[in-house]
């Protein structure tokens, strides 16, 4: 058990605090000991193989530690081995629920070590599928919050308008999860006909439906008891932890990368960044709620202004980076992705640093655990917004 | 020629049809509540077991859970950890005993019925404390302990709500209180009646443990609670097959207590022709239903704020309803 001295004492510290808080002095009276629970790996709650090794008093969390690495696949070496067209495949496992969100620093990255331009309708389109690919991972965690919260009926809800996008992002680029849409120049080809149509219908169906499902789940009052006020993260965390995308939006720091540093042509588009006021698990949730509607606006937005011309810029055969180096960031679904590429003027990469979101954001579970009931872990992990296969790559 | 049974041959008789009415009561809640939740959820349930919408899922299920491997986890106390089942399992048959299914159609009808039902129904809180704590399994604990404090304060606004009703009839026997009441039933006497039936009714989802009540068992939260352990058979007879079954049994309770149980829903000429067996499962149905309808539609609460819910609102309105009824009775 990989507890220091350290813990201990921290433990019995806060064990003491939330002793008097809860118990009115119990252990006292009945000689009750903590408990060191394990959840996860195996979970239902943690969404694949995380792992909480919590210290609990009854229902209270003493201590919480997030155990991760048991999805390690060594990303950052296995690029190393595989030239830049082959890697937008790679990257796009990384984050499982956004594939293509993952392509675009790389493309970017790329394409500013080579000096590559990227025709506007490459832009435009780019900017098309990665906000849709936004609203069907938003709409997935909407689900997955309702259901660990104990509301199951949302799931279907959200996964029948996750559909209906999903199935125009196959119709384009023939996969559902691990796209490989993305090249360095711009896109692998243009989309098939009826494409507009199909993600308009699907983004309009989500714009029209989605206040029902707000007021099903956001307006119900033991939605709000359960999650206004848990699991509070204050801005000052967040900003240690280096916390980025919705739910550092949850905690009042306005920042989106898409709005404050715009790339590709987000700077083309009106939109908003919603954001709470609070940091607990309400504010997070209705931040994601809200992306949903903005990504679907600029959906919207850059079908209408779709320019015509080609789908790629002009690349050279072999692609191969000048010697050099550069930091690339884009607004993930969940987060700030960072990739820093370092080239050596050979066809692969000499080293390529990937800075996922979930990796910090799970980071800063263990300061927002602290004090909470058993109940109230779950929903703080399902209002946490991870990815396994982004923490571990 | 008439038949004459001895007593042992009419308590047979009785076993008998106890035996055959309680699983297919089951079968049926079990197969409504997928359906019912499928198509609140925009979806089918299952369309193919059996052929007709799927009506023989559950057999299908029943068959599955046969051929499954019975484990007992090692650290597990064997003996309690076998007999947990039972407890849990054999109360929930002897709920049915009571509940009158038309005037004279009644296994038995004690004088002391809502005293007994409450009585028997309490007994399998027993059996999941036994099935947690023998589980030798941390989740299980938090269930069980959670399961405890649930099962504890809800008895409460139960016993407290049936009683305002058994003070209206002025009996405990269950044919004697359908017979007293008056229609229009759950909204008399004014205010009191339906203000009980809401509080009996939350109650009653608690002590099933089902949402949006369901901590002891919360699936995202602690697996399976106290049953978190069990497979096979010991499953379905520790936690699905009692579930289901105790729900029907309490829905016939509530709707004998506080809908007018065998007696038309309303005092018009007509309705009288049709037997008190086809009202009372109607009643009945509608209860479940409503225990139906609110499990897809509501998140889960957490353990303190069910706590709260219970000693704060439910038991001082129950109190208070008492003493309204009291008054009623007295001065009207």
């Amino acid at each position: 058990m990989p507890t220091t001295d350290k813990h201990v004492r921290d433990a019995s510290e806060v064990a003491h605090e939330a002793e008097i808080l809860h118990t009115g002095g119990t252990r006292e009276r009945f000689g009750t000991e903590e408990m060191i629970l394990n959840v996860g790996p195996q979970h239902p709650a943690t969404h694949g193989v995380f792992r909480l090794l919590a210290t609990i008093d009854g229902e209270v969390l003493v201590h919480a530690d997030p155990v991760i690495g048991y999805m390690h696949r060594g990303y950052e070496k296995l690029v190393e081995q595989r030239d830049y067209r082959q890697i937008t495949n790679l990257v796009s496992r990384m984050d499982w629920l956004s594939g293509i969100n993952n392509e675009f620093p790389l493309a970017l990255a790329i394409e500013r070590l080579m000096e590559i331009e990227v025709p506007p309708r490459a832009q435009y389109m780019r900017v098309v599928l990665v906000e849709m690919n936004r609203i069907i991972n938003h709409l997935m965690f909407f689900a997955s919050f309702g259901a660990e919260l104990g509301a199951i009926t949302p799931t279907f809800y959200a996964f029948r308008e996750r559909e209906a996008i999903q199935y125009t992002l196959e119709s384009a680029t023939g996969g559902r999860m691990h796209f490989g849409y993305f090249r360095p120049g711009g896109l692998k080809e243009d989309v098939p006909r009826g494409f507009f149509e199909g993600a308009l219908r699907g983004v309009r169906q989500v714009i029209t439906r989605l206040p029902d499902y707000e007021d099903l789940l956001v307006g119900n009052e033991i939605f709000k008891q359960r999650t206004i006020g848990v699991g509070v993260l204050d801005k000052e965390v967040a900003y240690n932890y280096g916390v980025s995308g919705p739910i550092a939006r949850g905690s009042n720091i306005t920042f989106d990368v898409r709005k404050d540093e715009p790339y590709s042509s987000y700077d083309h588009f009106d939109f908003d960044v919603p954001f709470g006021t609070s940091g607990d698990c309400f504010d997070r949730f209705w931040v994601l709620v809200h992306e949903v509607v903005e990504s679907a606006k600029i959906v919207e937005q850059a079908i209408e202004g779709m320019p015509a011309g080609p789908i790629v810029g002009k690349v050279p055969r072999v692609i191969q980076a000048p010697k050099g180096e550069t930091y690339v960031r884009t607004e993930n679904s969940l987060g700030e992705l960072g990739m820093y590429l370092i080239s050596d003027g050979d066809k692969r990469p000499y080293r390529l640093k990937i800075r996922t979101p979930s990796y910090n954001n799970v980071s800063a579970l263990s300061h927002v655990l602290r004090g909470t009931f058993v109940s109230d872990m779950i929903a703080i992990l399902g209002s946490f917004f991870f990815v396994l296969g982004d923490i571990d790559r | 020629m008439e038949i004459v049974l001895t007593d042992w041959q009419i308590l047979l008789v009785k076993v008998a049809i106890i035996l055959a009415v309680v699983p297919t009561a089951t079968l049926v809640a079990g197969y409504a509540e997928h359906k019912v939740m499928a198509h609140l959820q925009h979806r089918l349930g299952p369309m193919y077991p059996g052929g007709f919408h799927g009506w023989a899922t559950l057999l299908a299920d029943g068959m599955k859970f046969l051929y499954k491997e019975d484990i007992i986890p090692k650290a597990a106390d064997k003996r309690v950890f076998t007999l947990a089942p039972f407890l849990i399992f054999v109360p929930t048959i002897l709920i049915y005993m009571v509940i009158p299914v038309d005037r004279t159609l009644i296994v038995e009808d004690l004088d002391v019925g809502i005293f007994y039902l409450l009585a028997i129904s309490s007994v399998s809180a027993i059996g999941v404390l036994m099935a947690g704590w023998s589980s030798a399994n941390k989740y299980s604990l938090i269930g069980t302990f959670r399961a405890a404090g649930q099962l504890i304060a809800y008895e409460l606004p139960i016993v407290l709500s049936a009683a305002v009703v058994a003070m209206l009839a002025g009996s405990l026997s269950l044919v004697s209180i359908v017979e007293a009441q008056r229609w229009p039933f759950i909204v008399w006497p004014p205010g009191i009646g339906l203000v009980a039936f809401l509080v009996f009714t939350s109650a009653t989802i608690a002590e099933l443990t089902r949402p949006p009540f369901d901590m002891p068992v919360a699936e995202s939260e602690i697996i399976t609670g106290p049953f978190t352990e069990y497979s096979g058979m010991r499953f379905i007879f520790s936690y699905f097959f009692p579930e289901v079954a105790n729900m029907v049994a309490l829905g016939a309770i509530g709707a004998t207590l506080f809908l007018g149980g065998y007696r038309p829903i309303a005092p018009w000429g007509p309705l009288d022709a049709i037997p008190g067996v086809v009202w009372f499962l109607l009643k009945t149905s509608f209860m479940v239903f409503l225990f139906l309808w609110i499990r897809p539609t509501f998140p889960r609460l957490r353990e303190d704020q069910l706590q709260k819910f219970a000693w704060k609102i439910l038991i001082p309105t129950s109190l208070a309803l008492i003493l309204a009824t009291g008054a009623w009775i007295l001065y009207v």
